[in-house]
């Protein structure tokens, strides 16, 4: 079946089986690789993607299922090539990854809270990068990367609809942060 | 022979990770997204049955169904490629990468089927069709090991791989001379470390270049040398690309009967193959599951809580296949008595096949659950005697001045400080108010425990225990290596000869040569070239690559800088000794000349004229090097097995209550001591990962088998992983002995946190359920283990009416 998804900003076309899940489909169709497959049962969380700002597990979501919706991968945060967002350089600056497979979903996670609250407590990032599992860091430096990213994000000028940098409907590749 | 002269200026810095940038992008490059025009894929069919024999296989469905290219069968594998490498010598124990005649594990590969697309394949290996005929089988460790019991291959003869016994030391007179005697059982359920990214493999064979290529997301010694063999070619036809991104390892990802299997079918079909497995497939029948292992312990000591001797015997459930298993009963040797003067030790070490998976090695190659063994040990020496339990510890460690110490073992212990690391710890956390919190939250009605341990990791990765369990083995070298060059241009770029898995080795090497060529880090270029154009390598195993590719990087770097500094001298035509070499620039005070970095770039790329006699043109030097302290083959069961020991001590606090017995880990501190820090975050993020891993295997993850054989916990709704909800902030107290062994007195961290959070959570688990008379001697401690326990214990009045 022929889909007409919105990734990033951009409206992409690919002919698809209905069987197959969103996160094949970014990843085989639009060579999005940035999203990873974990245990495809939706427990890991490592395929996370927003749609409509909303973490979302792309291994348990057809891509049939995703029509109409706004959907950002990893690909979607990087304000310019080679350019890194606020919450990406956050998770650099504390070291808050070590393999990376996880990475992509759990810098999502953390840009979907930081969207919704900017002075997020321990409680509150625990909670939302709680469907996200990593097996390298043990969360510490994860949870510290996003308390750093979320001072930053305070601490900017920029007002606040623009901080964050996931697609919004109406800015192409989203905004700068 | 620490050989670092000048203030260190990028070494222990808080400098960024450079890998981190490209994987906060999604930009990392996973064997997943290899992408090769015309590639196949796998699908794999399992056993359904813990032991039988294949009666028959059906293919043709499958071979009819859309997309399905072909069927693989054992039988056909078996006739192209050799059984997969034994590390014991225990040839009728053959591995095959899918069942030949008979399966002998739930899950096991008995087909590979190739289409067009991973989905197809699935749709294929529905429909082939395997009769079988069910044998006996064997689950349980004692059972595998009677003698009556049915042998997993009978050709062996019996489920024994390994058992040898050791004595170092009078342990028959230190155990008559003591006083006090206490014996016990402990068990290390199998788990493991379970990465994100499954395993996976894509192959590519070129038959008029006679050159097999591979992507793997691999962490394995000696890849390449298994793949040639097995598939009986030169291993310089084989070509293994070294700059995949492998998502998370720890140890475990060492897939060759995958690659063997997609090897052999992308020559067979002449097209790119590749087999991701599924979660599934990873679970059951990756071959990729931990130590299995029951320890029984007794120690002897005095009534001051002196331990003078130890016996210990490990069983440990390898599984239906050798593999690694074996030896992880060996690397403990190295580190038997933990970081205690215990001046004997009577070491038991069996191996049983069972019809389980296979094993692979899992972080700390069988060390945590040794040290969870002693550590146990410990906790209830001071049980019986009254004491407290850090006190004991304390008047048992090996004290700072008595480095290097000799263990009866036969390893030289490298440094140490282990008073003053608990000392801080204790003064970080106050141990005291601890206590008292502890005990107030008892007031309350809650279980509350504090929980201690006091461990090694040895690091510095060498393969000592093969020779030691295997006579025919005599491997003394476990070398690393490293390349410069500087370009024409006068740019810098270093090679490094293995894969990572979030280690940070690119890190590290340019910080290392950085370091010592004065130059900064950020500007050198690290590269991973494929194994045809690599240096000796035995990958990041054995928390080595600090020591070793540190090492190797270090030595290289010197040597740069040696040869920088002889064309120097000859341009200013003085002794090498007396030029100034800093921050790239070379000079003479003694005439006032100085030659720029630029300047000596120049010459040596184009100036032969000007180049000393003898002195090769170019900026280029290579060093592998050699293991610390590795000299020698084994020596009467005796060995120096790895040449560094990292120190850790645990302090916990958890407390549940009673009626629900759901832990909650309250304050987590850990001292540690890994000598010289090369890189903070990195160092960090080891030890905090460890610590959740280590949560995981003592509270949450386990394979289970049921008694009909199947494996229960093969998702991840069943097999539970730590979330940020099950690990507690952790506090670290650092503190540095240096190596007197390693270049900038090193040792290594990639195992901290792991070899002693199971101890020292099972330690406070057990304090906060003593009151109650109950105490758990099995990893991991599950939340109904608790609670059913308390409840069993509690007196019927005290426990709430229905």
């Amino acid at each position: 079946m022929k889909v007409s998804l919105k990734v990033n900003g951009e409206l992409r076309e690919a002919d698809v089986e209905p069987r197959k899940t969103l996160l094949d489909t970014l990843r085989e169709d639009f060579l999005l690789v940035g999203s990873h497959a974990g245990c495809e049962h939706g427990v890991c969380g490592a395929c996370t993607v927003l749609i409509d700002g909303e973490p979302s597990r792309a291994c348990l979501m057809f891509a049939v299922q995703a029509d109409g919706y706004e959907i950002t991968t990893i690909e979607g945060l990087a304000p310019a090539p080679g350019e890194l967002s606020v919450v990406q350089d956050a998770f650099c600056e504390t070291h808050g990854l070590q393999c990376g497979y996880c990475t992509p979903g759990m810098v999502l996670a953390a840009h979907a809270l930081l969207e919704h609250n900017d002075a997020p407590s321990r409680d509150d990032i625990v909670e939302a990068i709680s469907g996200n599992i990593c097996r390298c860091t043990g969360y510490g430096q994860i949870v510290e990367a996003v308390e750093f990213a979320a001072d930053r994000l305070r601490k900017t000028n920029l007002p606040r609809h623009a901080r964050g940098d996931a697609a919004q409907p109406d800015t192409p590749r989203g905004g700068r942060a | 022979m620490s050989e670092a002269e000048i203030p260190l200026k990028f070494v222990s810095s808080n400098r960024r990770v450079r890998e981190d940038r490209r994987f906060v992008a999604g930009q990392g490059h996973y064997v997943a997204d290899v992408a090769l025009e015309g590639m196949l894929h796998v699908a794999v069919v399992p056993s359904q049955h813990p032991a039988a024999r294949i009666v028959s296989i059906d293919a043709s469905a499958a071979l009819k169904m859309p997309g399905v290219h072909y069927v693989l069968t054992g039988e056909e594998l078996a006739k192209a490629a050799d059984p997969l490498m034994n590390g014991l010598d225990t040839p009728h124990v053959k591995r095959y990468p899918l069942a030949v005649g008979q399966v002998r594990y739930a899950g096991e590969w008995v087909v590979a089927v190739v289409a067009e697309s991973r989905a197809q394949a699935e749709d294929g290996a529905e429909k082939v069709r395997i009769v079988y005929e069910p044998l006996p089988y064997v689950i349980d460790s004692e059972e595998a090991l009677d003698p009556s019991s049915t042998p997993v291959h009978p050709e062996h003869g019996s489920n024994v791989l390994l058992d040898r016994t050791f004595v170092w030391g009078e342990v028959d007179r230190h155990f008559a001379d003591s006083p006090r005697h206490l014996s016990f059982r402990v068990t290390w359920g199998r788990n493991s470390t379970v990465p994100i990214e499954t395993f996976g493999v894509a192959a590519k064979w070129d038959p008029w270049r006679e050159i097999l290529d591979v992507w793997a997301s691999i962490q394995m010694p000696k890849y390449s040398d298994q793949i040639a063999r097995a598939l009986r070619i030169p291993l310089n036809n084989v070509r293994v690309h070294q700059d995949v991104d492998v998502g998370g390892s720890y140890g475990v990802k060492r897939g060759i009967k995958q690659t063997v299997i997609v090897s052999h079918l992308a020559r067979r079909l002449g097209r790119p193959v590749r087999l991701i497995e599924d979660r599934l497939d990873n679970m059951r029948a990756g071959d990729a599951h931990g130590p299995d292992r029951i320890f029984d312990v007794e120690v002897a000591f005095d009534d001051d809580g002196i331990v003078k001797s130890m016996k210990m015997r490990a069983l440990d459930n390898a599984g239906a296949y050798a593999g690694r298993a074996p030896f992880q009963l060996g690397k403990p040797i190295g580190a038997i008595v933990g970081p205690y003067k215990i001046q004997s030790v009577k070491y038991r070490a069996i191996s049983v096949t069972s019809n389980k998976a296979a094993q692979e090695a899992v972080r700390g190659f069988g060390q945590a659950p040794t040290n969870y063994a002693i550590e146990t040990a410990i906790d209830k020496v001071a049980t019986a005697l009254g004491l407290d339990r850090i006190e004991i510890r304390k008047r048992n460690f090996i004290r700072s001045e008595e480095f290097p110490y000799l263990i009866p073992s036969g390893t030289r212990y490298d440094s140490g400080d282990y008073h003053t690391v608990v000392a801080k710890v204790l003064a970080h956390a106050d141990y005291e108010g601890l206590k008292r919190e502890r005990d107030e939250l008892r007031a309350q009605g809650l279980c509350a425990g504090i929980g201690i341990a006091a461990c090694l990791e040895p690091s510095g990765g060498n393969s000592s225990f093969e020779p030691l369990l295997n006579d025919a083995n005599k491997t003394t070298t476990w070398m690393e290596s490293c390349r410069i060059n500087v370009d024409g241009l006068g740019f810098v770029t270093v090679t490094i000869h293995t894969t990572s898995s979030g280690q940070g080795h690119e890190t590290l090497a340019a910080t290392v040569v950085g370091e010592v060529l004065e130059i900064d880090p950020d500007q050198i270029r690290v590269v991973r070239p494929d194994t045809l154009n690599s240096l000796p390598s035995n990958s990041p195993v054995g928390s080595r690559m600090a020591i070793m590719l540190g090492g190797a990087a270090f030595h290289a770097a010197k040597k740069l800088k040696a040869k920088i500094v002889r064309l120097a001298a000859h341009q200013f035509g003085c002794a090498e000794n007396d030029v100034v070499y800093q921050g790239g620039t070379a000079s003479h005070p003694g005439s006032n000349r100085k030659l720029t970095w630029a300047e000596h770039v120049n010459i040596a790329h184009r100036n032969f004229h000007l180049l000393p006699e003898g002195m090769e043109p170019g900026l280029e030097v290579t060093h592998v090097m050699q293991v610390p302290t590795a000299n020698k083959l084994p020596e009467n069961g005796r060995v120096q097995m790895y040449p560094c020991h990292s120190f850790e001590f645990h302090l916990v606090l958890v407390a549940f209550d009673p009626e629900i017995g759901k832990p909650k880990i309250r304050r987590y501190v850990i001292g540690h001591d890994c000598g010289t820090v090369i890189n903070p975050h990195i160092v960090k993020g080891m030890t905090l990962g460890g610590i959740a891993h280590g949560i995981g295997a003592s509270l949450l993850e386990e394979f289970v088998y049921d008694s009909e054989g199947q494996m229960l916990t093969q998702s991840f709704m069943d097999y539970l992983l730590p979330s940020s909800h099950e690990v507690p902030h952790v506090e670290i107290v650092h503190h540095c002995t240096p190596s007197p062994f390693t270049v900038f007195g090193q040792k290594g961290s990639g195992e901290s946190g792991y070899l002693g959070s199971p101890a020292a959570i099972s330690g406070a688990i057990n304090d906060a359920a003593a009151p109650y008379g109950v105490s758990f001697a099995k990893l991991p401690i599950r939340i109904a283990a608790i609670s059913d326990a308390i409840a069993a214990a509690r007196p019927l009045k005290e426990k709430v009416p229905s």
